[in-house]
């Protein structure tokens, strides 16, 4: 584990006294409770920062420790014994190999790796944290309801994913948080969904727009094309005369409405005329007389 | 068996153990809205966390009750640009 400046965090220098820190610790809280700043995970790193710096360096015998043992301050209380114990050894074996301060790091690294800081007493009770979870899903994985499992903390989850679900929305899942502090109620967890969408198709909310080519002569004269929707293959007629960029609607042909069952939301096509090109001579003289008659 | 839809205030400040006046303030403040039933009131179980956030503030953040009015109407603002953020960065998908 690298070495944490706590002073640095609280933006404060080593002669900061007790006053000093205090505030440096509530300014930073202020700034970054996850409370008053909903989904940034940023801020939410910055807080523990945060209240780690100040879990240390509030309390006068942590910061002592820390002062004087840099990043191995959680295990000075077990050097201190160690040492102890050396001292008695080397009194009982009189003499023996010197026991050097340099050490300090390598001996720790591998007697007490891992051991973390005992949280203090806390007597309020308190709901558990909430987990923010991403899940990442396919725009046509959302046009149906489907069930999923997901493994969070090392927990299996099966969600029901209602069709129709936003890109962005977050949903609830009760007591899937972390657990309660002081017998308090665990915490919820709380999903969002990212849509990623690999289709032709853009949507808004309910509403899929998409944009087709058109044939010119489909276009003058009108006619019956198939086109691709979510609900598979539709035919519309096209009217005669149809201008580029002409956009009609497809009433329910859209992506269902979330937690609205059987409703769906509407489709646009725009038409984008394709003008035939490497024309024949035939071609081009028809196309001379059609422009001889305007 | 149904879960409780309230929970008495008595009860809330025990558990959370939080003074009963705390929840007396948030009620002056028309930032909670209680239940009375039998001379006793409650707490709706679908504000516990909005309650539980304003003891964060209060208590760890020194945030005093003019302050959470703020801090309150300001998050409802955020939760509200944040979804019309979204809503406008899907619709300007339609443009890319």
């Amino acid at each position: 584990m690298d070495y944490i400046d706590y002073y640095k965090i609280l933006g404060l220098n080593k002669s900061a006294t007790e006053k000093e820190i205090k505030n440096a610790y509530r300014k930073l809280a202020r700034k970054y409770h996850p409370d008053l700043n909903p989904n940034d995970k940023e801020a939410e790193r910055k807080f523990k920062e945060v209240n780690e710096a100040n879990e240390v360096l509030s309390n006068p015998e942590n910061r002592k420790k820390y002062d004087q043992y840099g990043k191995d301050w959680k295990h000075a209380e077990q050097f201190e014994q160690a040492k102890q114990q050396r001292q008695q050894q080397r009194t009982y074996q009189g003499g023996g190999q010197s026991f050097n301060e340099s050490d300090f790091s390598d001996f720790f690294a591998s007697m007490f790796g891992g051991a973390g800081p005992q949280q203090g007493g806390q007597s309020v009770r308190f709901r558990g944290q909430d987990f923010h979870a991403e899940l990442h899903l396919n725009l046509k994985d959302v046009y149906t309801t489907h069930k999923r499992t997901l493994t969070v903390n090392n927990k299996n989850i099966r969600i029901t994913i209602p069709a129709g679900v936003n890109n962005g929305q977050e949903i609830k899942i009760k007591g899937h948080g972390s657990p309660g502090i002081n017998g308090g109620p665990s915490g919820d967890l709380y999903i969002k969904f990212l849509i990623d969408n690999h289709t032709t198709f853009k949507r808004v909310k309910g509403d899929l727009y998409t944009t087709i080519d058109l044939d010119l002569y489909t276009a003058l004269l009108g006619g019956d094309i198939t086109i691709d929707t979510f609900d598979g293959k539709v035919k519309i007629k096209v009217k005669p005369e149809t201008q580029n960029n002409t956009k009609v609607k497809l009433k329910g042909k859209g992506f269902p409405i979330y937690k609205k069952e059987g409703e769906f939301g509407d489709m646009y096509v725009t038409y984008q005329l394709k003008l035939p090109t490497a024309l024949t001579d035939k071609e081009k003289e028809l196309f001379a007389e059609l422009a001889q008659l305007r | 068996m149904e879960e409780p839809t309230i929970i008495s205030i008595t009860t809330f400040c025990t558990q959370y153990n939080v003074p009963e006046k705390f929840i007396q303030s948030l009620q002056e403040y028309d930032l909670l809205e209680t239940v009375e039933e039998g001379g006793v009131e409650y707490i709706r179980v679908i504000h516990l966390q909005r309650v539980e956030k304003m003891i964060r503030l209060h208590y760890e953040l020194n945030i005093n009750m003019e302050g959470l009015d703020v801090v309150n109407n300001l998050l409802q603002q955020v939760w509200l640009l944040q979804e019309e953020n979204q809503e406008l960065s899907d619709r300007l998908k339609l443009y890319e």
